[in-house]
């Protein structure tokens, strides 16, 4: 009997060792970067607010510099990483962005504890490879909450500071119900309370929040915009639909739902507050097989099937949603929110060039706009 | 912080008696259930999941 109880005990640990190193890896994978032209230098969000020095979401800030003054303007990628066209659009803003003029603040990894984790009893694949011309570069799969690891427990009600408003209790974690933050609150809200900070600090004009949305959900293919941003997103989103190929709605940012970036960033600092939403298929609960191609073609039979039964609120067929797509509709939207904003206030423009527009990207793929880490000079490359 | 302590302390406890469950059980199906329900527990106190 003690020779099976050993046998058994051996067989958990062996279970236990290989499901472990999977959940190592992926939480400890980096993730290169190779700063563009403009990159002035690469602070630590914890230079905005002490409280999160040496946590796992002391993440890096990316900040391009033009040659002339002008406005600033914060990208914020990740803050859920399982959208990963958000990420993409932000890695590319960070690598290839040119600035002319004003101030580009990139932040890859907004909610970078939720990057290092995926959903639990989800399935989800732990990584997922972007290819390239020099072999591709494998991303952490990331999730939509913080990483238990990073903020436990959950309460039975989060509530949310400082409206008292009732939320779901495991979006105690998710950075975008979060907003404004406190320095003396949990993980999350203290990573939300630094972005503001950085707001304050830098007089940022402007904050784009890049995010994908399945499409089952209401708001997806469109930009939510805080009241001090309606106009913006209004012309934005009528020269996108005409110009470029793909059409993009606008949304209110609604003044009851507390917690989101659009809303709390707008109404807690002097920043005009977006929030983009891209169609990914990966997120509906109809699904069929999660795993990492459909993550990156957004093609799947059965969210079709739900698409013929008028089940969703945005179109899809056999071509589905490719990753590049998605990232270009970012790139492009991006562009054109910049350039109307530019456009209507001289003084506070951010004018900038090498960042492709949505036909560029899938022409050419996500991956083109990638570079090389192993091509870049010694102390070029950081990681998220 | 004090909560979150609290919290690996039950994790720990909980472990340690699906340990103690396991030693004491004599059919192998038991054995393998008490195992494997053991493992979630340790990759926490690991802080790997």
């Amino acid at each position: 009997m003690a020779l099976r109880k050993i046998a058994i005990a051996a067989l958990g640990a062996a279970l236990a060792f290989f499901a472990g190193l999977s959940f190592y890896r992926s939480r400890h994978l980096e993730e290169p970067v190779v700063p563009g032209p403009s990159v002035a230098r690469v602070a630590k969000l914890s230079q905005y607010f002490q409280g999160i020095r040496g946590t796992m979401n002391d993440l890096n800030v990316y900040v391009l510099e033009g040659k002339e003054p002008g406005g600033a303007v914060l990208i914020l990628g990740g803050t859920h990483p399982e959208e990963p066209a958000g990420r993409l659009a932000a890695w590319i803003l960070a690598e290839n962005a040119v600035l002319a003029k004003g101030r580009l603040f990139v932040i890859l990894s907004a909610s970078r504890s939720a990057s290092t984790v995926t959903r639990i009893g989800g399935a989800y694949p732990p990584d997922f490879t972007i290819p390239t011309a020099w072999g591709g570069q494998k991303f952490r799969m990331g999730d939509r909450w913080s990483n238990p690891l990073d903020q436990w427990p959950d309460p039975e009600v989060y509530i949310h500071f400082p409206t008292r408003q009732q939320l779901a209790y495991m979006d105690i974690r998710n950075l975008n119900r979060a907003f404004p933050g406190r320095p003396n609150g949990t993980l999350t809200e203290r990573t939300c309370y630094a972005i503001c900070e950085l707001i304050r600090k830098e007089k940022i004009d402007l904050e784009i929040d890049l995010h994908e949305a399945e499409l089952q959900y209401p708001v997806i293919s469109t930009i939510v915009a805080h009241q001090k941003g309606a106009d913006l997103a209004a012309l934005a989103s009528m020269m996108l639909s005409s110009n470029e190929g793909f059409a993009i709605g606008v949304e209110s940012s609604p003044q009851a739902l507390r917690g989101l970036s659009h809303r709390e960033i707008g109404d807690h600092t002097d920043a005009v507050s977006l929030l983009l939403e891209a169609p990914e298929p990966f997120l509906d609960a109809t699904r069929g097989r999660t795993d990492r191609e459909l993550l990156l073609t957004g093609k799947d039979e059965f969210i079709v099937r739900a698409g013929k039964r008028g089940l969703l609120f945005e179109k899809i067929d056999e071509r589905g949603w490719p990753i590049d797509v998605r990232v270009g509709r970012h790139c492009s939207t991006i562009l054109q929110i910049l350039e109307t904003w530019s456009e209507d206030k001289p003084g506070r423009a951010v004018v900038l060039s090498g960042v492709p527009k949505y036909a560029d990207v899938i022409k050419n793929s996500t991956g083109a706009y990638l570079k090389d880490p192993k091509s870049a000079g010694a102390g070029k490359v950081f990681y998220e | 912080m004090i909560v979150t302590v609290l919290y690996y302390l039950m994790t720990a406890s909980t472990a340690a008696l699906l340990v103690w469950n396991f030693l004491k059980r004599k059919n192998w199906q038991e054995e393998v259930l008490y195992i494997i329900v053991l493992i979630p527990f340790l990759l926490r106190l690991l802080r790997l999941k």
